[in-house]
């Protein structure tokens, strides 16, 4: 039996009702999983319903929704100086976006770019340590290439124990979020604390040398050139390369990848590599252009935000670059209402709601509403 | 009392929340529903308690508010797993993400207030005058005690009740089940329910036992370890036991070497617990790979009713 | 009128565009075996799960002992005495045998060992009557398919089923277990139930069933008396013209050896032995076809001679050159082309495109990229041309070949595997699920490659097929080759009886 549909088809309810002649019919509700392309408006009508849910608790908190969704929106699009913060705390949600997106092309999920963005500090600022008189291109240069050679290396040790013990990648990326971050408390309390720093955490600052330049005045830095053209590579690379056309097999059908002679191991480690070493380059951007020295709360959750960036944006490459601005403009609104009282905890509650309605979006179109005699 | 005693005693007091949050997790998953929102709901849970406890003061309704709160968003899961079939690892993601972001909102009001009190202690009196099992029997709080009643009764309940029979065969083979009328739906709905109310409580009993005060985030990754622990106790209330004591021993055992002056940096002896997880689910891979693992056949894939190919 | 205990009328059902079942009217009594008999896909199996209450009919209407029921889920078919022994078994692996029996019974909460020990000893009993021997308490996964299919029948005995269907229940059997099937079948004949098996096979129809309805591109054709027809008739109903069973008189194939496999030893994925020494040999030019019952070993030796999987011990020599190490694209290389068994679970990537299904195994090749770089345009026209060589119906190079019918997909995926001009092809099973025609076109394209001179090793469950097509049948039991037998002294009985493990008679008097 294999008729053209291949497509499932399950009734959910069925209720008679009468039509307006009087002869009965029944409407029920079919699920159909060919229909797997959610429609462009979804992940729009899922931003305005989290919003909408959020609302609730920010009147719960005594406030008017409207002003502070206006307060926010101000705060991260309306002014100049807002935008460009935007646009600085958009470029690591956009290279660990830009990770995740890769390693999921395989259904490898990465859950660790915070983590691995951790360690890519971690190793930029050692070199800011350990080669302190490096003139500027050689300081920038070391402190990507270890920046990169530590995420990958997280991210190898994610991959590892998936392909060769089997181990669900999503538990190890994500313990190895918390040893970063140990980690990081403890260079920054420990060996690396700077003398001069009135004993706060935190490292020296960095000489400009060791600061990547930015634009005129304000603190957007050059690790936004960084992201795009990480994401115009990977563009190129997915459409029009071999390698693309395996991920895309491996990612339609891990059985049939097997069949053409794929190793599939080999490319899980790949992508991890790629995927921790661009959240290692977006570790290393944000003490090198933004903060200057490596201090604790690096990042304030851009590692899981860019779950939310990567699955937003579909794996597309251009979607990637208007969700992180989005998210960054998220952020930088939660901490503009700050000032009028209100926890910036607000931008996460507001991601985790957007990600709850868009999981329901993507499937809830594949259900419709039949009539049948 | 000798370092062993007291090191058990505080690997029943870490390792209760991660039991918990374990036997939650094997309830999700013996169902066939992955609950990788186990942090989130953790937070959720810790967060109600805390704030239902301090406003009314009543450690009972406190407790209620927490099943009612983390049960809702169980429900929300198995409405968007099992009904609209939707990813379960995204949206196990999203409840950890909302769960995160939501607690530290709420939980902004309360931020260090310290609870009115903890979970009351049940006094054994004649426990207490054994020599060690009464030092560590003689004492325990109320959710400690039901935890382990816990695990009796889920142990009988999986493998000597009608129920556990049905919940099987829910969790490996769906289509079987429905077509022996069992009502596949309903059963993932109440147990990933059920499973979300017991995370909830983890979290509960994190703040009222073991952190008497509402920190943001204060689970680091507890519910992540207990989602490793499902694993490591092969879906088995009975071993999950064993498994979340020996890791809250691992997670006090960083703690006590510190207090007995020892010159290794606390924050590697953090770490312990993290990297043991990792290198225990790679020990268990590495022995059961030519093994069936003990896994629901069925976790993570939707059942469709009349599927057709 | 009689009193008939199953009549169903006018019953439709629509998946989509396509009617499974068009007006079919069907009745069957107690105490009767009746044959539903069809070619895959008539609609066999659609009308009984109606019955069973899988599916739901759009029309008509259905009587059980002169009632009208309204049969909505399996639930209800059970409580009106129906009960289906499904071709794919609804059983939980994990579970035991007398879990599985009793599942869905909801009395007695507790289940304590005395309630367990009752409750075995009440299954076993039931199983006696009718001459089914269980094993109760052992799990599902460590029973052979043919003690699988005894719980299901168990099963449904257990649940007071008086009206029994069986879809495709020989499918999976040895003839030896086909016979002691057919005997119990005709003690729930003699208990008054009503015994309703669907096949397509003919001869075993005529060996067991009192009476025939044949279906047909989803229309019930006739309803006849087993004792008053005929093999030929039956065929003519089924397939709608005159078939001619014949086997084409050919030549003795005289090719080089292209394919040496000596002892071979290969374990299997939870460390059973699934190859125990097996050898084999095939020539150019020649089709040497491999009978047995489903896990003798059948899917290990495709995964080893295709590169997917290691072997322990044994030779492998292939077009002179002795293999090494196991390696997908070795094996494609070396000119070894793959028909896998299940080819939407992996012979193809249902998500994409025709252009991607095609590219697989060459894309590597400097014809298809240079430097890493696919060549786009090129492969689209070598596409677009292989479609059209191999008449694969699809609306557009990219629509998604999951869309495509069964037939269609199995075209698409000669036409990659061929395409490369293979020394060898394994084939598995590669008409399952195909309609005459599309199975008639695969043939076709099996013997071209016969006749091109590339060696074809076809493994294959259908007994008909492998007489039809092979050279050489070689039967697999246990893990190795026990019998061998050329295609003009080839014997039905013969190969039934080693794939149930019996050997030659000469070697059994050694």
């Amino acid at each position: 039996m294999s008729p053209k549909n291949m497509s499932s088809s399950a009734v959910l309810e069925s209720t008679a009702v009468p039509d307006k002649s009087g002869k009965r019919f029944s409407l029920r509700l079919e699920y159909d999983s060919s229909r797997n392309r959610s429609p462009w408006w979804s992940p729009v009508l899922s931003v305005i319903l989290a919003l909408l849910l959020c609302a609730v608790f920010i009147a719960a908190n005594g406030m008017n929704p409207v002003t502070v969704y206006e307060k926010m929106f101000r705060g991260a699009f309306g002014t100049s100086y807002g935008f460009t913060e935007t646009l600085v705390k958009a470029i690591p949600l956009l290279l660990c976006g830009l990770g995740i997106a890769v390693a999921y092309r395989i259904s490898v999920w990465n859950i660790g770019a915070e983590g691995q963005l951790t360690v890519g500090a971690m190793a930029a600022t050692a070199v800011t340590i350990y080669f302190p008189d490096l003139p500027s291109f050689w300081a920038i240069s070391l402190m990507l290439v270890f920046g990169i050679a530590a995420g990958a290396l997280w991210g190898l040790m994610t991959a590892i124990p998936r392909t060769h013990f089997g181990v669900n990648e999503l538990i190890t990326s994500l313990m190895l979020n918390y040893v970063a971050l140990l980690a990081l408390d403890y260079v920054v309390f420990g060996p690396w604390k700077d003398p001069q720093g009135f004993n706060f955490p935190g490292s020296p600052m960095f000489t400009a040398a060791q600061s990547l330049p930015v634009l005129g005045t304000t603190r957007l830095h050059i690790g936004l050139v960084f992201g795009l053209v990480a994401v115009l590579i990977y563009f190129l690379l997915i459409k029009f390369t071999r390698w693309g056309y395996e991920l895309r097999l491996i990612g339609a059908n891990p059985n049939a990848a097997k069949y053409a002679g794929i190793h599939i191991k080999r490319h899980i480690i790949i992508v991890m590599l790629i995927s921790g070493g661009l959240a290692g380059i977006a570790g290393m951007a944000e003490v090198s252009g933004v903060t200057h020295k490596l201090m604790q709360g690096i990042s304030p959750g851009y590692g899981y935000t860019a779950i939310i960036v990567a699955w937003l944006a579909k794996l597309n490459p251009l979607g990637l670059i208007v969700t992180s601005v989005l998210f960054g403009g998220l952020i930088v609104g939660g901490y503009s209402v700050q000032t009028i009282g209100l926890p910036s905890s607000i931008s996460e509650l507001l991601q985790g709601a957007i990600l709850f309605f868009l999981i329901a979006g993507e499937m809830i179109h594949r259900f419709r509403i039949r009539r049948s005699a | 009392m000798d370092f062993t005693t007291q090191l058990l005693i505080a690997a029943i007091s870490a390792g209760t929340p991660l039991l918990l949050a374990t036997l939650g997790g094997i309830l999700n998953e013996r169902a066939g529903i992955i609950q990788l929102g186990a942090e989130g709901l953790m937070l959720m849970g810790a967060v109600t308690t805390c704030i239902v406890y301090i406003r009314s003061g009543s450690l009972l309704l406190a407790l209620l508010a927490t099943l009612a709160v983390t049960a809702l968003l169980g429900i929300i899961h198995s409405f968007l797993t099992v009904t609209l079939r939707a990813n379960q690892t995204m949206s196990g993601l999203a409840m950890t993400l909302f769960g995160s972001g939501l607690s530290a909102y709420l939980g902004k009001s309360i931020s260090g207030l310290p609870l009115p009190g903890t979970s009351p202690k049940l006094d054994l009196g004649w426990v207490k005058s054994i020599p060690v099992i009464g030092d560590i029997f003689g004492r325990l709080d109320v959710l400690t005690w039901f935890s382990l009643l816990l695990v009796a009764a889920l142990h009988l309940l999986i493998h000597h009740t009608s129920w556990g029979l049905h919940l099987k065969a829910v969790g490996d083979n769906p289509a079987t089940a429905d077509v022996m009328g069992i009502r596949v739906q309903m059963i993932r709905y109440s147990y990933v329910t059920a499973g979300a109310a017991l995370i909830g409580l983890a979290g509960a009993d994190m703040v009222l036992a073991y952190a008497p005060t509402w920190n943001e985030g204060l689970t680091a990754g507890r519910g992540w370890i207990a989602v490793g622990l499902v694993i490591f106790a092969r879906w088995n209330p009975l071993r999950a036991l064993f498994c979340a004591y020996f890791f809250g021993a691992l997670d006090s055992l960083g703690f006590r070497i510190q207090l007995l002056g020892s010159a290794i940096p606390p924050y590697f002896l953090k770490m312990i617990p993290y990297i043991v997880t990792i290198l225990v689910l790679m020990y268990l891979g590495y022995r059961n790979r030519n093994k069936p693992s003990g896994t629901p056949e069925s976790l993570g894939t939707p059942y469709i009713r009349e599927q057709r190919f | 009128m009689q009193n008939h205990s199953v009549e169903m009328r006018g019953i439709v059902k629509r998946f989509g565009s396509v009617t499974a079942s068009d007006q079919v009217d069907f009745s069957a009594n107690a105490g009767e075996i009746h044959a539903l008999l069809g070619e895959n896909g008539a609609g066999k199996s659609t009308v009984m799960s109606m019955l069973s209450g899988v599916y739901r009919a759009d029309e008509g209407e259905i009587l059980i002992h002169g009632q009208t029921a309204k049969i909505r889920s399996p639930k209800d078919a059970a409580m009106l005495g129906v009960g289906m022994v499904f071709q794919n078994f609804r059983l939980v692996q994990t579970l035991t045998a007398a879990e599985n029996i009793v599942l869905g019974e909801k009395s007695s909460f507790w289940r304590g060992s005395k309630w367990i020990k009752n409750k075995h000893a009440e299954i076993e009993a039931l199983g006696e009557r009718f001459g089914l021997h269980v094993p109760v308490d052992r799990p599902i996964w460590q029973l052979s398919v043919g003690e699988q299919q005894r719980v299901e029948i168990v099963k449904t005995l257990y649940r007071g089923a008086d009206i029994i269907i069986l879809d495709e229940p020989t499918s999976v059997l040895t003839p030896g277990e086909v016979e002691q099937l057919f005997e119990t079948l005709r003690v729930m004949k003699k208990a008054g139930k009503t015994v309703i098996m669907t096949t397509h096979k003919m001869k075993e129809v005529m060996a067991s069933s009192d009476r025939i309805s044949v279906m047909r591109k989803g229309k019930m054709i006739a309803t006849l008396d087993t004792a008053k027809t005929g093999e030929l008739e039956l065929a003519r109903l089924m397939v709608g013209r005159e078939v001619i069973i014949t086997r084409q008189e050919r030549e003795a194939v005289q090719g080089k050896p292209l394919l040496t496999v000596n002892h071979l030893e290969v374990t299997a994925d939870h460390g059973r032995k699934a190859l125990e020494g097996l050898s084999l040999s095939v020539r150019a030019g020649e089709i040497v076809g491999i009978a047995g019952v489903a896990g003798n070993g059948q899917k290990e030796l495709a995964e080893v001679l295709t590169g997917l999987r290691a072997w322990k011990s044994g030779e492998i020599v292939f077009d002179g050159k002795p293999v090494k190490t196991a390696s997908v694209r070795g094996a494609i290389d070396a000119g070894i082309s793959h028909v896998p068994e299940n080819r939407m679970k992996s012979g193809l990537a249902g998500r994409l495109g025709s252009v991607d299904n095609l590219l697989f195994k060459s894309y590597r090749s400097s014809e298809h990229s240079r430097f890493g770089i696919l060549k786009a345009a090129k492969n689209r026209s070598w596409s677009q041309e292989l479609v059209q060589r191999f008449n694969v119906k699809t609306p557009e190079l990219d629509t998604p070949v999951q869309q495509l019918s069964g037939g269609n997909q199995q075209k698409l995926l000669f036409a990659r595997e061929v395409s490369h001009r293979p020394k060898l092809m394994v084939a598995v099973h590669p008409t399952q699920g195909l309609d005459v025609g599309a199975t008639a076109g695969v043939h076709e394209l099996l013997m071209e490659l016969r006749g091109s001179g590339s060696g074809v090793l076809l493994i294959s469950e259908d007994l008909d097929e492998l007489l039809q097509l092979s050279d050489r049948i070689l039967v697999i039991y246990g893990g190795s080759i026990i019998g061998e037998t050329d295609h003009e002294h080839a014997d039905r009985e013969e190969i039934g009886l080693m794939m149930a493990g019996i050997r030659h008679r000469e070697e059994n008097a050694v």
